[in-house]
């Protein structure tokens, strides 16, 4: 065994792993990244029922209702110019209220309405996830970062 | 007055650290024995000033100064005294000082434990290190002062966030912090060794026992942090695949790589330039992982409010610290002398193949949580990347690496026999093929790849406590005999089979809780029972309760199974007084097959109250499985071989005992 075939057989391991890797990482890029979309977005842009997304925005004031049995959840998401209607099987994050900003992981049905399967906690009350703070600023609802987040 | 004390000393600290980071390099390439020298008093008056500074803020915690920005906002007069402590690197700044504290540890250590190294060697490496210092007490001073005053300063502070208000997380931040940090050693060491163009065994026994101190400090840290999000936030989860746990991860998945390639570069003198780029690399993950973190780059469900501002500079001592060393890397790494040769299946190839199949896996998990900074910076949108991700780029990338961890420590350097080596196996392997069966019976047929899964970490387990009983020669020799030898076994023998059990064990409890979980949500009135898994769980009602500092109410659950009495389950749904912040407190009911899960939510209308309630089977190993790890690298460490201060005269002896090992084992 010579330095240079070691070395062969080392490359050629390494580029093996590489291409299974990359061929992992493509394939699983293609079935697993969940696009980000605000209310306004989903009115403007075409969306597939079905299609795993996660939607942003603040907890419209006045809408949250529980229904049925008191597990189910209905609210409706804002970005100041649109809403989109929100229902959610499970129990909350802590830190979710009426007006505050959340992301919530799930799809659309074919009425339009939006079904959540995940709302996303956060663990600090003062935090806005920053898709939400652009989301805001693309529809001009957004009102300075005192107010919002405080560090 | 105190905390003018301790801004002349984070001052005074970045003072002797440019000095260390200059002075020492040029007495190495001057031979100035003196300027040399400095690095090692630099490096204890750095160290001085900065737990003076950390003394400072400390105090200020206690006393509870409000008339410090950093106090006024993180802690509470009300807050229990270890919060209070706990809160001194709960926040920003003071973590960033708790980071510098670290540096400035290992720092003094290399001077202090260093005797015995060739002095243009150690003086380099206090330099990098000082250097390394500059960065962070400049970030410290210029964007994240901790000492920073208030005019008006408030009647009281803002609290802690309460999640934080919690003795796994009061000690998670600095577990993880020395694990990071620690890479810092390894990395100046590699630095130095670049600077000086010389690698060798000798280089490779002094940076192993502080990679491996950082190592064990990571993976503790990591597993406590995994038990703390498991039982605080309520989700029943033990890992999110969330960029702040990736960015944990990665380091960790490198550093292992740098633990098993520095045993090549110690034994066979070969792999040189490879494990140099693997020490650069561990430490720069280690650096985006405390940067990501607190640079608010990465939208991230364990996200604390951050200043974006803080990101520039970030970046740029990212750029400088990484860019930097990796050009150093690319201008002098081809003047190392190659070493020894081996054939592909041998030890070295076994370690090689190890750190290909490690690096790969970090790779996959490095694109899964960087992947949607590049989209949006290419105006691709906003995406995220969930766990799907990893589970079909990252599993499939580490199960060829589990089923061969038990065949390489049996595999002889050099050139080896694979054939021979399975051979050794074959027991091991019988009883993996019974452990699937029974699992599959078990289960009742559950799902085929959680049961192989089990049988691979079954196959780990059983390889691994084959390769051990080899060595001692259990049954094949007089009983008295292996006794013999297993007391005689190195520590670092014991550290190898323990963490490959270790890594067994925690692997079978993640496959078992991720497969098997049963999860419900329910709304129940007092006196209403529900049925999980085959356990109920009665609901007896609520009671109102005063924490220190908060008020909660407490729900109380019975556990029973086919009527029989298990536990009681007192799941607490706490507010916070002066945050006025919500937190889920979880109960659980350990055992060795599972826990009980319970967690109360809100009420509803009609007197009834959500509550979930989680099945997880296994779930302890996990966390069994990682203190195994923790204890092996700490028995590794106590090996007289690997002992830092060790004299040189006796380090021959010790190579020579080790060659002896080494026949013996094969």
């Amino acid at each position: 065994m010579t330095r240079k075939s070691r070395r062969m057989y080392v490359l050629v391991v390494a580029i093996a792993l590489l291409a299974s890797a990359t061929a992992l990482v493509l394939t699983a890029l293609d079935d697993n990244i969940t696009y980000f979309y605000s209310p306004s977005d989903l009115k403007t842009k075409q969306v597939t029922i079905g299609r795993a997304i996660r939607l942003g925005g603040l907890v419209e004031d006045g809408t949250f209702e529980k229904l049925g049995d008191g597990l189910k959840v209905k609210f409706s998401i804002t970005d100041g110019a649109e809403t989109v209607a929100v229902t959610y099987q499970g129990i909350l994050p802590d830190l979710f209220r009426e007006g505050q900003g959340v992301i919530t992981e799930g799809s659309l049905n074919e009425k339009g309405e939006f079904i959540a399967h995940e709302v996303l906690a956060k663990h600090d009350e003062n935090y806005m996830p920053t898709e939400v703070i652009e989301a805001l600023k693309a529809s001009g609802e957004w009102r300075g970062d005192e107010e919002q987040v405080t560090e | 007055m105190i905390a003018e004390l301790g801004q002349f000393a984070i001052i005074m600290a970045l003072l002797a650290a440019i000095a260390q980071s200059i002075l020492p390099l040029i007495g190495a390439e001057r031979l100035d024995s003196r300027l040399m020298a400095f690095g090692s008093q630099a490096s204890l008056v750095q160290l001085l000033f900065v737990i003076l500074a950390f003394g400072c803020l400390t105090q200020a915690y206690i006393v509870s100064d409000f008339t410090l920005v950093n106090v006024a906002e993180n802690s509470h007069s009300t807050k229990p005294l270890l919060y209070k402590i706990s809160g001194v690197w709960g926040n920003h700044e003071g973590s960033m000082l708790l980071w510098i504290l670290i540096l400035a540890v290992f720092g003094a250590a290399v001077a202090a434990f260093g005797r015995n190294l060739p002095v243009t060697l150690k003086a380099r490496v206090l330099a990098v290190q000082a250097m390394i210092g500059v960065g962070f007490l400049t970030f410290l001073i210029f964007t994240s002062n901790p000492f920073t005053r208030l005019l008006v300063p408030p009647e009281n502070g803002r609290d802690l966030n309460p999640l934080l208000q919690d003795p796994g997380l009061a000690f998670h931040p600095p577990m993880l912090y020395i694990g990071y940090v620690g890479f810092s050693v390894a990395f100046s060491f590699a630095i130095a060794a670049l600077i000086e163009g010389k690698v060798d065994a000798a280089w490779a026994r002094w940076v192993r026992p502080w990679t491996l101190t950082a190592w064990t400090f990571l993976t503790g840290g990591i597993a406590l942090g995994s038990w703390w999000a498991y039982y605080e936030l309520g989700w029943g989860g033990w890992w999110f695949w969330d960029p702040v746990e990736n960015v944990s991860f990665m380091p960790w998945l490198m550093g292992t790589a740098l633990l098993h390639s520095a045993i090549v570069v110690e034994k066979r003198n070969s792999l040189k330039v490879w494990t140099i780029l693997l020490a650069i690399l561990t430490f720069s993950l280690s650096l985006i992982g405390t940067f990501i973190v607190r640079s608010g780059l990465l939208t991230s469900v364990h996200a604390f409010a951050v200043n974006p501002e803080r990101g520039i500079f970030i970046l740029f001592l990212l750029a400088i610290a990484i860019g930097g060393s990796l050009a150093l890397f690319a201008f002098r790494a081809p003047s190392l002398k190659a070493g020894g040769i081996f054939s592909p299946i041998s030890r070295e190839g076994g370690l090689l193949l190890n750190n290909l199949l490690l690096s790969t896996a970090c790779a996959t998990v490095f694109l899964g949580t960087l992947y949607p900074l590049f989209m949006e910076a290419l105006g691709g949108g906003r995406v995220s990347i969930g766990p799907p991700f990893y589970n079909n780029t990252f599993v499939p990338v580490m199960v060829p690496l589990l089923l061969l961890v038990c065949v390489g420590p049996l595999l002889p350097w050099k050139r080896a026999d694979l054939i021979g080596v399975l051979g050794r196996l074959k027991y091991a392997g019988l009883a993996t093929i019974l452990a699937i069966l029974a699992a599959w019976y078990i289960t009742e047929g559950g799902p085929l790849l959680a049961i192989l899964g089990l049988g691979m970490a079954a196959w780990l387990l059983l390889g691994t406590l084959s390769e051990w009983a080899d060595k001692i020669k259990l049954f094949r020799a007089p009983l008295a005999t292996s006794w013999q030898r297993m007391v005689k076994l190195p520590g670092s023998a014991w550290g190898m089979t323990l963490a490959h059990g270790g890594l067994a064990i925690a692997v079978a409890g993640m496959i078992s809780t991720s497969a098997w979980k049963v999860e419900d949500v329910a709304v129940l009135k007092p006196g209403e029972t529900i049925s999980v898994a085959g356990t109920d769980y009665r609901f007896d009602g609520v009671r109102e309760l005063t924490g220190p500092n908060y008020q909660a109410v407490e729900g109380t659950f019975t556990v029973s199974q086919n009527g029989e009495f298990m536990a009681i389950l007192k799941p607490e749904k706490r507010l916070y007084n002066v945050q006025k912040m919500p937190t889920t407190e979880a109960a659980i009911y350990s055992t060795f097959v599972g826990d009980y899960y319970a967690v109360i939510g809100d009420q509803v209308e009609d007197g009834g109250w959500t509550v979930r309630i989680y099945r997880e089977p296994m779930v302890t190993w996990i966390w069994f499985g990682c203190t195994l790890m923790v204890l092996a690298g700490l028995l590794s460490l106590a090996d007289r071989r690997l002992r830092v201060g060790a004299p040189a005269g006796k380090r021959k002896q010790g190579k020579r005992k080790q060659k002896s090992h080494q026949n013996a084992a094969a």
